[in-house]
């Protein structure tokens, strides 16, 4: 069977509809949240060591960060 | 023991674990690699992740001998749709199900190891693929060590890619010294977890509506990414580039363009916040 194309080399092109501004006064730039939010709406891109599963990875992450809620993507085994 | 030191919280879980049932320890403990971890809020987006591609190094070991040629061969006939059944210590519903292996790279063999890396489907399992491949072979085989290095848009080349204990370190440097700089060294928004989806960004206007869990329609649409269809999953953004929600396209990029009213997507998750924009509809009799 040939090599399909996974989904992370797949191109994609924005295409205008309708033009618009957007006011500064409401939300924030992702990268600019403020500290708690940016906490709140955040993602860490962890490399699981050997040995414990991914939820237990996750809930330790959650008591370092004290923080009611967590999740992974995808779990890496058991 | 000084219990404040993560370092020593590792070790004594790891104990725990291991003598509260000693058949889990069976679990090859030689996984490791990219396990993006979602933070409060942005949990909402964790589903975009588990369907995403994932990549693997794998080391597989034979149970007898083979020739080169033969196991290349066989590799490269799994690059298919290939079913399979979840294993008996898994943690979804165990029954067949389909999963596409994008690409199998082989490496190099040594003796009865065999090194690869594998792209796939979220979902498959890398341990169960080793012992079919082994099958086919007719030698049987087994996982003997993987490695993730990608899971969705998420690589091992980020920059921002951090182990446990650069999380403790860093979070205890922010503790201190309130820096916002330290945060961005290891969280990140979690728009990037959406990278590799199709976009839909909205006006203004049009995001509190949709917070509130009405349906994307047309004339709140400013921009689309190309290669969208009937029912693929989009991300929702705002022109500032804040992620709004995950939502169903009702049409093709083609057709959400030439549209002037209707829907064009329903919504799966909401993760922006209701009155985070203002609302700027009119609620009918209620005034």
């Amino acid at each position: 069977m040939p090599r399909t194309t996974p989904p992370w080399e797949t191109k994609r092109q924005l295409q205008t509809k309708n033009q618009d501004t957007t006011n500064p006064k409401y939300g924030h730039e992702p990268e600019n949240r403020p500290p708690e939010d940016y906490i709140r709406y955040g993602v860490i891109n962890l490399d699981k060591p050997a040995g414990p599963t991914s939820h237990e990875v996750a809930a330790w992450t959650k008591k370092i960060l004290k923080i009611d809620c967590i999740g992974h993507g995808g779990t890496l085994e058991a | 023991m000084d219990k404040k030191n993560p370092k020593n919280r590792l070790h004594r879980s790891r104990r725990n674990s291991r003598g509260l049932a000693h058949k889990a320890s069976q679990r090859n403990p030689k996984v490791t690699g990219i396990l993006p971890i979602t933070l409060e809020d942005s949990t909402k987006i964790v589903q975009a992740l588990l369907y995403s591609g994932k990549e693997y190094v794998c080391v597989m070991k034979l149970h007898g001998n083979a020739v080169e040629e033969r196991v290349k061969a066989v590799l490269s006939e799994f690059e298919d749709e290939i079913y399979q059944r979840p294993p008996l210590r898994s943690s979804v519903k165990r029954q067949l199900r389909t999963r596409r292996i994008y690409y199998i790279d082989y490496f190099e063999m040594d003796q009865r190891n065999v090194l690869f890396k594998v792209g796939c489907e979220g979902g498959t399992y890398i341990r169960k693929l080793c012992y079919d491949i082994g099958e086919i072979l007719g030698v049987g085989a087994h996982m003997q060590e993987l490695r993730r290095t990608r899971a969705g848009p998420f690589t091992e080349n980020d920059s921002r890619k951090v182990t446990l204990h650069d999380v403790a370190y860093w979070f205890g440097e922010w503790q201190e010294k309130k820096d916002q700089q330290i945060l961005r060294k290891f969280i990140q928004p979690m728009e990037n977890a959406l990278k590799l989806l199709p976009r839909i960004i909205i006006r203004d206007s049009a995001v509190d509506a949709l917070c509130h869990g009405a349906n994307l329609t047309a004339p709140g649409v400013l921009s689309v990414d190309s290669g969208i269809t009937n029912g693929s999953i989009t991300t929702i953004f705002t022109l500032k580039g804040e992620a709004v929600a995950l939502g169903k396209a009702l049409l093709s990029t083609e057709e959400i363009l030439k549209l002037d009213h209707g829907t064009v997507a329903t919504l799966q998750r909401v993760v922006m916040p209701r009155g985070t924009y203002p609302k700027v509809w009119r609620s009918g009799s209620r005034k």
